[in-house]
């Protein structure tokens, strides 16, 4: 038993939960920073810049994130490729796309053909984190713009006669007292993003429900040294408590943070707390 | 062929009706736009029935959840965990698992296997469990003053919860509840990837879009059509739902009208 | 996306972990890793079977350095020709379809039948129920007759279907059920078989003629001197050459 718990492959599973929890230790701050350039830019004076804002919240978010990520990692990769075959191979001659096949110049390579398989792996994982962060972004953005608009225009009005720029408004005023309204929010984003881990492998990153399909199928004695039936049940049943207690974690930590932030502003909870000490 | 002629042979080639087999070669645009337009009929379906079932375990749920009383309180919260806690990747597979041993001990179960009805309970739960926590949020921020207002008028048990609780708690919902809407047609695309087999080729619109993106090799045309299709079907969602909360907000004045606002309270 | 995390992929041939500096660049061998006995993951989760194998042994013949990376079956096409690795070497039988987007090299299998696996001897082969892998040729065979199709994502659980009744028979590769239908007493191989398909060969881009090359030679080398038929016999696998 021990040993069958300690094979390679086992330890392939234990790795990618820490894959998984380095993905979305490393998506969450950059989804919110998409985020936040987003509903800065929704909200805009400049109409190109709004629109831009406005279409790429709309758009991500109407997409299924599932058909989202089954073609979008393909075309990041070659737009990378594209762009850096333009930069370093400016006399290449023949055609990018030749039918199917899409040839860049070994130099524009991502990575290069000879780069050892640990970039490769990276480099994959790199663009699963853009990617998602694509997409969580898009619903950040939303929350974050919601939020701003949240923030009482009185605030905002008591800024302007104190004579505060508009620049010193947004990042003095505005942009501390947002995060209390984006909280709600952001936790439940924080929650999806939890869930949309097992779509991972479609990005090419090996998450644990790949592993646990792989390992749980039946293995014939043939091609291992422990066969055994269909035992998908019980590694999902392990996936599924990992999720239950991940869930419940995160909302402890999150209903922390919360209490943090209402601290001294002036809502409901802000209140409640006020007069809990008092 | 004329495109009007494929749409007659395929448009609803998702439901069993039309051309037996799917086209093989010479994929046209049109091919591609009519079979995952057909497709979609079943994101619909298990979106629409998910969400109309839903809303009413959701709000026992959530009356459930905000009850005094143990024994209504904890199955609801556990309820609500359990599938709010869980992708829903694992839910379908669980669902599945379980159908098919439910089906060797009773055949009550048999239809359940198949997704038109396995698929539709786990979505089912799911946007319940989803909803239920939007509609125990609104219920805790009800203005108190309504409440006592009922009791005053002498309102009291269910006249008191219809008349005054329940349209309370789903205009104070109602935004939130939009985003859970749309994320849950969005949620319909997993029926057929991950959790339930496809019978004779009738699948949703995933389904043929990676039906196309397998046999032309090129992922960059099916899936963007089925990225159109849903960004409409999006639109749709909005629109409907924005309508019912302009309703639901007809007695209030003017200005203090909430807005539909996209402020996403709880999303999948 | 470049794809993917075989955590323990890499593998360096005879030629040495010497970085190839004199022949260029790497070359990636795309595999699924999910069909035994061509690929799999075994216990210490490399890619290993029959294709491991003649894999390893094409580069050393044709002196190149490889590399293993897995992918998933259904963009397994599409990161070919968008560059992500160089070689598909997953099983994958020669289909005009197919070679109307990439280009194979030789086969190096001959066409492997289709077979039927079921709980009986007497399943309904015409009227009943029958489970293929969503996306493969034996689905679309099976459309196309008269038997009802059911599709699974996974090869996995067109078997779990006929274990527990969901459907009649699957159809899948020979190879691919003979050792299921060993181990496992309530499976039967039905004698039934479809011909359906090609040999396998390896997929390549068409724009990369030059390495075709190099490995139908190869492939033409260990054809002559008996070594593939060894590992055809060594993995059970239909037909020599």
């Amino acid at each position: 038993m021990a040993c069958y718990l300690t094979t390679g492959k086992h330890m392939s599973i234990y790795t990618s939960v820490l894959t998984v929890l380095l993905l979305l230790g490393i998506t969450a701050p950059i989804a919110l920073a998409f985020g936040f350039g987003g509903a800065t830019a929704a909200r805009s004076q400049i109409a190109p810049l709004r629109w831009f804002g406005k279409a790429y919240i709309a758009i991500v978010r109407g997409v299924p994130d599932i058909a989202f990520f089954l073609f979008f990692v393909i075309a990041l990769d070659q737009a990378v490729e594209y762009l850096r075959h333009k930069v370093l191979c400016p006399d290449w001659e023949g055609p990018i796309r030749q039918g199917n096949d899409f040839v860049v110049c070994q130099a524009a390579k991502m990575p290069l053909g000879n780069a050892p398989q640990w970039v490769h792996e990276s480099y994959g994982f790199g663009l699963a984190v853009l990617t998602f962060a694509i997409v969580f972004g898009a619903f950040a953005a939303n929350v974050l713009f919601g939020a701003m608009r949240a923030v009482p225009r009185a605030q905002l009005e008591t800024a302007e006669a104190y004579g505060m720029s508009q620049h010193q408004t947004f990042w003095r005023i505005l942009v501390p007292q947002m995060w209390v309204y984006a909280l709600p929010g952001l936790s439940n984003l924080w929650m999806v993003l939890i869930k949309a881990t097992p779509l991972l492998f479609l990005l090419g990153v090996e998450d644990i429900v790949y592993w646990a399909r792989e390992l749980g199928g039946t293995k014939t004695p043939r091609f291992t040294d422990y066969p055994h039936g269909d035992w998908r049940m019980w590694y999902f049943l392990a996936l599924l408590v990992f999720y239950l207690l991940f869930t419940r974690v995160s909302e402890i930590v999150l209903a922390r943070i919360m209490s943090r932030l209402t601290h001294g502003q002036a809502t409901a909870g802000g209140e409640a707390q006020r007069k809990a000490t008092a | 062929m004329s495109c009007f002629q494929t749409i007659q042979d395929y448009g609803l080639r998702a439901i069993g009706i039309g051309e037996r087999l799917l086209p093989r070669e010479d994929f046209t645009l049109c091919h591609q736009f009519t079979l995952i337009g057909s497709g979609m009929i079943w994101n619909i379906y298990f979106g629409l029935l998910a969400l109309t079932l839903g809303f009413f375990l959701a709000t026992a749920l959530a009356m459930g959840k905000a009850s005094s009383r143990t024994l209504f309180r904890k199955p609801s919260e556990w309820f609500i965990f359990l599938f709010r806690g869980s992708p829903l990747f694992i839910q379908f597979f669980f669902a599945y698992f379980l159908f098919l041993n439910l089906k060797s001990v009773h055949p009550f179960f048999e239809p359940f296997t198949a997704a038109w009805l396995g698929a539709l309970v786990v979505l089912f739960f799911n946007t319940a469990a989803y909803s239920a926590e939007i509609f125990y949020g609104a219920l805790l921020s009800i203005p108190k003053g309504d409440i006592e207002a009922a009791d005053a008028y002498g309102l009291s048990g269910w006249s008191r919860f219809t008349r005054v609780i329940w349209p309370t708690m789903l205009r104070l919902a109602w935004p939130g509840y939009t985003n859970e809407a749309i994320f849950l047609f969005h949620a319909t695309a997993l029926v057929f990837f991950s959790g339930f087999p496809a019978w004779q080729q009738r699948g949703d619109a995933l389904y043929y879009a990676s039906y196309f993106a397998d046999k032309t090799f090129n992922p960059f045309v099916p899936y963007p059509i089925l990225a159109f299709y849903f960004i409409l079907l999006t639109l749709i969602v909005i629109a409907v739902f924005g309508f019912v909360n302009k309703r639901l907000n007809r007695h209030l004045p003017q200005n203090t009208r909430q807005k539909i606002r996209l402020r996403p309270n709880l999303i999948r | 996306m470049k794809n993917l995390i075989l955590t323990t992929a890499v593998l360096a041939l005879s030629a040495g972990m010497v970085m190839a500096d004199g022949h260029g660049k790497t070359i990636r061998l795309g595999t699924e890793g999910a069909y035994p006995p061509y690929n799999f993951l075994n216990d210490a989760g490399e890619v290993a079977g029959f294709e491991r194998e003649l894999g390893d042994e094409l580069c050393k013949r044709a002196e190149l350095t490889c590399e293993w990376v897995t992918n998933e079956w259904d963009s397994i096409i599409p990161n070919l020709v968008s560059g992500n690795y160089d070689v598909i070497i997953a099983g994958m039988s020669i289909t005009d379809e197919r070679d109307e987007v990439i280009d194979f090299t030789q086969n190096y299998t001959l066409p492997d039948p289709s077979a039927y696996i079921a709980t009986s001897e007497d399943a309904d082969l015409t009227g009943g129920v029958v489970a293929a892998q969503t996306n493969t040729i034996q689905a679309a065979f099976i459309a196309e007759g008269g038997a009802t199709l059911v599709e699974f994502a996974t090869p996995e659980e067109t078997i779990a279907a006929v274990k527990n009744g969901e459907a009649d028979a699957v159809l899948a590769d020979k190879a691919f059920l003979l050792p299921i239908a060993e181990a496992d007493a309530d499976l039967v191989l039905l004698e039934q078989e479809e011909l359906i398909g090609g040999g396998i060969g390896l997929g390549l881009r068409e724009s990369d003629a030059e390495l075709k090359e190099k490995f139908n030679a190869a492939i033409t080398t260990m054809k002559e001197d008996g070594s593939l038929n060894e590992l055809l016999t060594k993995w059970e696998i239909f037909g020599q050459f």
